[in-house]
């Protein structure tokens, strides 16, 4: 073809606008949507005060995460708000004929780990939910990102938002990464490098040998912290390892579909030629384990390294000097041996099955510490089944640790999973705001590995010291 | 029509001179629990603004009585963080109607056009300026001008426009929202959504 060459968000954007307005957004048409039960139940207050219905119900998907308890899950929500949701979101779905994935379903869990699980999200789609962390479905090369509530109203009602077309960033990360480093210590060294905000206003395309080594799971996790650097939402190209995912789960093609689709989807890439309006290159070589020191994702650094001193922060000391405060560090110091108090591994970001199997790696022979509370908590009831099935469950056991059912738990501390105020806890999820985890709650990002060997050690430890 | 509609706003302001407040400061977690967007104002920044036991922390800006006003001005990056539009409604119900800032996390600047409150992103240099000009006078009026795309310190006279598109300046200026245009070309939608692929 002698068209010009066209980025992997481009193909993907351009299929699916239904009308651009002169000098105000993209009308824009939403393949798939989730729900859940914290961001829509006014969504479809307005619907009702509107007199609208619900356009394409079968292109909608609930599941109640947020604000679910992660213990006794079959005995009645004890907190009333809480279960007002969870009952809005029931009976809005029932009342819209739209599928309801609620707390005991086989199917319930995380929406972001549901969604890809069950075959729902396909490359080349555009998926939306009132959660930010919607980025994660860009792992199968579909443009997906986070809405408010009004959002969520109109795409009920009209299948469709609107949005202006950001801009496009490109972030190639090549070469080996080193023992002990995941997909987690990649996206937080981007973001690192980048910073909390250095992505504003662009849809970034993940591209280079690290990420196409990588799992879809690890793709995922990339993926959904693309939000953390502010970006619209990340991608990756659909690739055999896309392929492989999908095959066979439920709502996947199957047959000729498959066969067609598949044609489709091999052209989901980036074209030879694409001028990207920016664009970073970064050796994996680079990166080591990585955590987290301050208050927002972009204050990351090697798990051996220092924080940095105030001098060094160019933008905002005094936001710089308040953050450290509020963890309780001091400029210059390091990491590395600090006591924690809690261990929380699930969420979006690492709550799926090979999320656990790193976590029991290193867990495995050895003994939980005994001033760390942890928190293990599936990101979904299959992601559980797994747990079981393949004995990790039985390691976690022995090694004096409990398993949870699934929700959001500690990512967000909606439901009980509070972390109480100023404890340390090394956590895979996505956030480390004040008070994220709990009012007061000190929050250190981190990957499984890195939960891992905090878990068994009582501090932040090298999970490389560790592994054998 | 969904909002109030917005034009010109000439108030004092409240200034916040903190960069990336993120939406979980804005309105923390466990008060997302209601159905209706009514009622967030009593928590907006709850983490900052009250102590454990439920009394104001003396030192937070919202809880000193010579700062008040429509308009709060915030640090860089202002909204960063959770997509939820709760933290729209916090600042709107509280009774702010626009938020001045140098930097505008993307989602945040969506979800508050969505509900009528106008973002108005300026340099820093100028940020500085308005922070400089209520430290100074805390009676400091600011003028938001959306058909002129202008604000105004209104006591030094110095100005800077800002940049809005098109399409969400007239929905503000009228009080339209994009639920209202969607409805209107639904066929077109239909239409569209029949030839797609999923
Ligand atoms: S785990 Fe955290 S980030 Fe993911 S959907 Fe739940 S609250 Fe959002």
């Amino acid at each position: 073809m002698s068209s010009k060459p066209s980025s992997l968000f481009d193909k993907v954007w351009d299929a699916h606008v239904v009308r651009s307005i002169p000098d105000g957004p993209d009308i824009f048409l939403i393949d798939r949507h989730f729900i859940h039960e914290v961001t829509s139940p006014v969504a479809f207050l307005g619907l009702k005060s509107r007199n609208l219905g619900v356009i394409y119900p079968d292109k909608t998907f609930a599941t109640a995460d947020h604000n679910t308890p992660t213990i006794n899950q079959h005995l009645p929500v004890e907190d009333p708000l809480s279960a007002n949701q969870l009952k809005a979101l029931e009976q809005n779905s029932h009342q819209y004929g739209i599928s309801h994935w609620g707390l005991n379903n086989p199917k319930n869990g995380i929406v972001h780990v549901v969604g890809p699980e069950n075959g729902i999200t396909l490359p080349g789609m555009t998926i939306v939910c009132g959660d930010s962390h919607t980025s994660t479905h860009g792992a199968f090369g579909c443009i997906a990102f986070g809405i408010g509530t009004s959002e969520v109203e109109m795409v009920l009602s009209s299948q469709c938002i609107m949005q202006p077309k950001p801009k496009k960033m490109r972030i190639n990360v090549n070469g080996v990464m080193s023992k002990g480093v995941t997909a987690k210590d990649v996206v937080l060294y981007i973001i690192s490098k980048l910073t909390a905000a250095g992505a504003t206003g662009y849809f970034v395309e993940f591209a280079g040998s690290v990420f196409e080594n990588m799992s879809m799971e690890g793709r995922m996790t990339v993926c959904n912290m693309s939000i953390e650097m502010g970006a619209r939402g990340g991608m990756v190209a659909p690739d055999e390892t896309t392929f492989n995912y999908i095959k066979g789960r439920e709502k996947a093609p199957k047959g000729e579909a498959w066969d067609e689709a598949l044609v489709y989807w091999k052209t989901l890439k980036t074209d030879e030629g694409v001028v990207f309006d920016q664009e970073y290159y970064y050796d994996a070589a680079d990166i080591e384990p990585m955590i987290t020191y301050g208050t927002n994702p972009g204050m990351g650094i090697g798990i051996s390294e220092l924080i940095p001193s105030a001098e060094d922060i160019h933008a905002g000391k005094a936001s710089f000097a308040k953050s450290l405060q509020y963890m309780g560090f001091a400029e210059k110091e390091g990491m590395l041996g600090k006591p924690i108090d809690y261990v929380f591994i699930g969420s979006c970001t690492n709550g799926r099955i090979e999320d656990f199997r790193a976590f029991a790696s290193i867990v495995k022979g050895r003994k939980k510490a005994d001033n760390v509370t942890a928190w293990i908590v599936p990101g979904s009831h299959l992601v559980e089944k797994q747990i079981r099935e393949e004995g990790i469950y039985d390691i976690l056991v022995e090694a004096g640790f409990e398993l949870r059912q699934p929700g959001c738990s500690a990512c967000l501390a909606m439901n009980d999973d509070k972390i109480p105020a100023g404890k340390y806890a090394v956590s895979t999820s996505n956030r480390n705001f004040e008070g994220r985890q709990g009012p007061g709650a000190r929050t250190l990002l981190a990957s499984p590995l890195v939960a891992a060997a905090a878990a068994v050690t009582g501090k932040v430890t090298d999970p490389r010291t560790l592994i054998t | 029509m969904a909002y109030d509609k917005f034009t010109v706003l000439k108030s004092t302001a409240v200034p916040l001179p903190m960069e990336n407040v993120d939406t979980d400061q804005i309105i923390p977690a466990r008060f997302l629990k209601a159905t209706k967007r009514e009622g967030f104002g009593d928590n907006l920044f709850r983490d900052w603004r009250y102590n454990n036991d439920g009394s104001p922390k003396q030192d937070f800006v919202l809880n000193n009585s010579i700062y008040s006003g429509e308009i709060l001005v915030g640090g860089k990056n202002f909204g960063s963080g959770s997509s939820r539009e709760h933290a729209a409604w916090a600042i709107y119900d509280y009774g702010f109607r626009s938020v001045i800032s140098s930097f505008f996390a993307d989602i945040f600047k969506n979800n508050s056009m969505n509900i009528g409150i106008l973002p108005v992103q300026v340099s820093d240099a100028f940020l500085n300026k308005i922070f400089q000009a209520i430290e100074a006078y805390p009676n400091a009026l600011v003028e938001v001008d959306l058909p002129e795309q202008k604000v105004t310190i209104v006591s030094t006279g110095e100005y800077e426009f800002f940049d809005i598109n098109g399409y969400k300046k007239h929905n503000l200026i009228n009080g339209f929202d994009d639920i209202d245009y969607l409805q209107a070309m639904k066929s077109e939608i239909m239409d569209f959504a029949q030839k797609s692929r999923y």
